[in-house]
C-alpha cells in the first residue's frame, strides 16, 4: 500500500492560473443523478458486503429500486424543467434491466459515464485484469445502448483499486469524479501519461452522504446546497468554479424532499454567470484551454518550491 | 489476487428485474387511480402497536428499537411500554379531533398480553394488520421455514381470536422478510403487505401461491426512522410531513390518485414534548379538501376494483 495515491501535486487554491468558462460564466454548474443497479442477491466481495441484512435485504434493496420505478421521472422532470442536462453515473446493467430509462435520458442528449456494471459489484480484490475489463465491458455497454463511449468514470459504489483511475485513462477515459480535493478541474497524473482531468463531484453535497450518512434533514441540504452556491458564485467572479450535485433518485426524490431540492435548483439556474453543462463538456473545456498552461504552473512551481 | 471468476458474471442481467417477484414498471405508465368521491390524495395512518421484550435474542438479527443495554435494560424497555400505556391515548385523542381512522399493526402478544388495550383498539373499530408476535421475533434469512410458518399462524391466529377481524393485511417488524415470507403470508389469508418500500402505489407482488397486494408504506418519513435514526427534531419531522403531502397531492393531480402513508409509533410521537408536532402533522395533511382518509384495506380494496388485474 502507498500513503499517498498520487495522482496529483499539490497545488494551491491561490495564484493558479486563470479559469474562464465559455461566454465569460463564473460557475460551471452540473447534476450528476446516478442511475444504478444493486442486485438483490450479489455474489459476496471479500472485503465489502453488499447488503446490512441476510438474503433478501428487503429494506437496502426496495428503497434503490424505488429510485428507477418512481424517482426517476421525478428528477428527470424537474431537471428539464430548469433546462439541466443530466450527466448520469449509470451502473451500466441497467441498459439491460430499465432499456426505458436509459432513452428517455438520450433523448434530452444526457451525457452518460460509467459507474460500473452493478452498484453491488466492488472492484475490492479484483486482479488488474479483471478490473480493466470490467471497466472496459461498462464502458461497451453504454457505446451499445447510446452509439457514444464514455468520457468520465466513477468507480461503483466508490470502491476503487490503486490502479482505477490508469486502467480507465488508458481505455480511453478523459475524466474521473473519483476525486475530492478541489473546486476546480486539476490535471491528474496517470500511468500512460496522457492529458487526463478531474472534475469535481462534491461529495460532500452528494444526497446519499447528506441524508444516509450525515443524516442532514431536507431543508438544511437545500440550504446548504444554496449556501455552497453563493460561495463557489463569489469566488468564479476571479477564477472559474465548479459546482456538482451528485443525486439518487431513491433520494432526492423522495416526496418530502423534493421541494428543497427544487428550491435549489430554482435559485442556482436563477443567477445569470451560471454554466449550466455536463461533465464532458467540462473536461473538454479544460482540456482544451487550460490543461496545458496549468500543468506547466504546477511543474514550475515544483521545482520553485525544490 | 483475483476474486472468483464468478464476480464478474451477471446471470441475471436481463430486462426488468434480478428477481421474479414483481414485474418492473415506471410509475408514470400505469393507469392513473381514482379514490372514492374523486379524491386525490388517500391519507393512510399506520400505527405500529409493539412489544419489546426484556430479553430478546435478536437472532438471526436483532430489529430497530430493541434493547441495546446489557440486561436488564430497564432503560428501553419501559420507554417501549410508555408507547403502549401512554402515548396510544394521546394518539387515540389526536386521530378522533383530526378524523382520522388509523391502521393498527399489531405485535399479536399485545393483544394478550395488555387485555385493556385491545379492548380500547377493539372499541374504536380501527382496522388491525399482522405484525408478527413481538419485537424480537424478526422474519429474516436464517428462520427455518418450519419456525417461520408457526410464528406466521400463531401471530394471525391470535389477531383473528381477539379482534374478530378477517385480518388482511401485514407488516413485518422492520420491513423484514425471508425468502418464504410472501409465500407463507399468502397460504395464511393475507392480501396485502407493507414491507417492500419501492414504490408509492400499491403493485402486484408474485407469490407461489398467487399474488400479493405490495402497499406503500413508506420507511423514509417514518417517525422512528427520522427522529430516531437520523436524529432529526420532531418539527423537522412535521416539516417532511407538509412537503410530502403537498407535493403527492400537486403529482396527483396529473397523474391520479396518491397515497401519503405515516407510519407512527407511540413509543416515538407519543411523548409529550413531540405530540404537537404530529398534531401540526395532521392539520396540515386533513386540511387537504382533495384528501380520503381511509384504512389500509380500503386503500387496497378501491385500488384493486380499478386493477386490471383484480387481486
Amino acid at each position: 500500500m502507498k500513503n499517498d495515491p498520487g495522482y496529483y501535486d499539490y497545488f494551491p487554491y491561490k495564484n493558479r492560473p486563470k479559469i474562464t468558462w465559455p461566454d465569460g460564466k463564473r460557475l460551471a454548474f452540473w447534476v450528476a443523478p446516478n442511475i444504478e443497479f444493486y442486485e438483490l442477491n450479489p455474489p459476496k466481495n471479500p472485503a465489502r458486503a453488499a447488503w446490512p441484512h441476510p438474503y433478501p435485504a428487503v429494506p437496502g434493496y426496495s428503497i434503490r429500486d424505488y429510485g428507477n420505478r418512481v424517482g426517476h421521472m421525478r428528477q428527470m422532470q424537474l431537471l428539464d424543467k430548469y433546462g439541466i442536462r443530466g450527466s448520469i453515473s449509470l451502473s451500466t446493467a441497467l441498459c439491460d434491466h430499465h432499456p426505458e430509462i436509459i432513452s428517455l435520458c438520450a433523448e434530452r442528449d444526457w451525457e452518460f459515464f460509467t459507474h460500473g456494471i452493478y452498484n453491488t459489484r466492488y472492484t475490492y480484490g479484483m486482479s488488474e485484469d479483471q478490473e480493466r475489463s470490467m471497466i472496459l465491458e461498462s464502458m461497451d455497454a453504454i457505446e451499445r445502448a447510446v452509439g457514444k463511449r464514455p468520457a468520465g468514470y466513477l468507480a461503483p459504489a466508490l470502491s476503487h483499486s490503486e490502479t482505477t483511475i490508469d486502467l480507465f485513462a488508458e481505455l480511453g477515459g478523459m475524466y474521473t469524479c473519483d476525486l475530492f480535493h478541489d473546486d476546480q478541474p486539476t490535471p491528474v497524473r496517470v500511468r500512460n501519461g496522457k492529458r487526463f482531468v478531474s472534475v469535481p463531484y462534491s461529495l460532500e453535497l452528494n444526497d446519499t452522504i447528506v441524508y444516509v450518512v450525515n443524516k442532514i434533514p431536507p431543508r438544511r441540504y437545500g440550504q446548504m446546497i444554496m449556501d455552497a452556491f453563493d460561495r463557489l458564485y463569489a469566488e468564479g467572479a476571479q477564477s472559474g468554479t465548479v459546482m456538482c450535485l451528485p443525486t439518487h433518485n431513491y433520494q432526492v426524490s423522495c416526496p418530502h424532499r423534493i421541494k428543497a431540492y427544487e428550491e435549489a435548483l430554482e435559485y442556482i439556474t436563477g443567477h445569470a454567470d451560471v454554466w449550466v453543462t455536463t461533465g464532458r463538456e467540462i473536461a473538454q473545456h479544460y482540456l482544451a484551454n487550460h490543461y496545458d498552461a496549468v500543468a506547466a504552473h504546477i511543474l514550475t512551481e515544483a521545482k520553485h518550491g525544490a | 489476487m483475483a476474486l472468483d471468476e464468478t464476480y464478474l458474471q451477471y446471470p441475471q442481467r436481463r430486462y426488468g428485474m434480478d428477481h421474479d417477484r414483481y414485474e418492473w414498471s415506471m410509475l408514470t405508465d400505469r393507469p392513473k387511480i381514482t379514490w372514492p368521491n374523486g379524491k386525490n390524495l388517500a391519507l393512510w395512518v399506520n400505527v405500529s402497536v409493539q412489544h419489546f421484550p426484556l430479553n430478546p435474542e435478536g437472532k438471526p438479527v436483532k430489529l430497530p428499537g430493541n434493547m441495546t443495554m446489557p440486561y436488564p435494560d430497564l432503560r428501553h424497555f419501559t420507554l417501549r411500554d410508555y408507547g403502549n400505556r401512554v402515548g396510544i391515548y394521546r394518539f387515540f385523542d389526536a386521530f378522533d379531533r383530526y378524523g382520522i381512522r388509523p391502521t393498527i399493526a399489531l405485535n399479536a402478544e399485545i393483544a394478550t398480553r395488555y387485555p385493556q388495550l385491545l379492548a380500547a383498539i377493539n372499541s374504536r373499530g380501527d382496522e388491525v394488520m399482522g405484525h408478527s408476535w413481538n419485537m424480537d421475533t424478526p422474519h429474516a434469512g436464517g428462520l427455518s421455514l418450519e419456525a417461520e410458518t408457526a410464528l406466521v399462524q400463531r401471530s394471525l391466529d391470535t389477531l383473528r381470536s381477539h379482534t374478530k377481524q378477517a385480518i388482511r393485511g401485514w407488516l413485518s417488524p422492520g420491513k423484514l422478510e425471508t425468502a418464504a415470507t410472501p409465500e407463507l403470508l399468502k397460504q395464511n389469508g393475507i392480501d396485502y403487505f407493507c414491507d417492500w418500500v419501492n414504490d408509492d402505489m400499491p403493485y402486484a407482488f408474485h407469490t407461489r401461491h398467487g399474488d400479493l397486494l405490495s402497499m406503500p408504506l413508506s420507511t423514509e418519513l417514518e417517525d422512528r426512522f427520522v427522529i430516531m435514526d437520523n436524529q432529526h427534531s420532531e418539527e423537522s419531522w412535521c416539516v417532511q410531513v407538509c412537503d410530502a403531502c403537498d407535493f403527492l397531492s400537486a403529482e396527483a393531480q396529473t397523474q391520479g390518485g396518491r397515497i401519503l402513508a405515516l407510519s407512527l409509533h407511540p413509543w416515538v410521537l407519543g411523548q409529550p414534548h413531540r405530540i404537537k408536532h404530529l398534531e401540526a402533522a395532521l392539520a396540515h395533511v386533513t386540511a387537504r379538501a382533495d384528501l380520503w382518509c381511509a384504512s389500509a384495506g380500503e386503500i387496497s380494496a378501491a385500488f384493486n376494483a380499478q386493477s386490471p388485474k383484480p387481486m
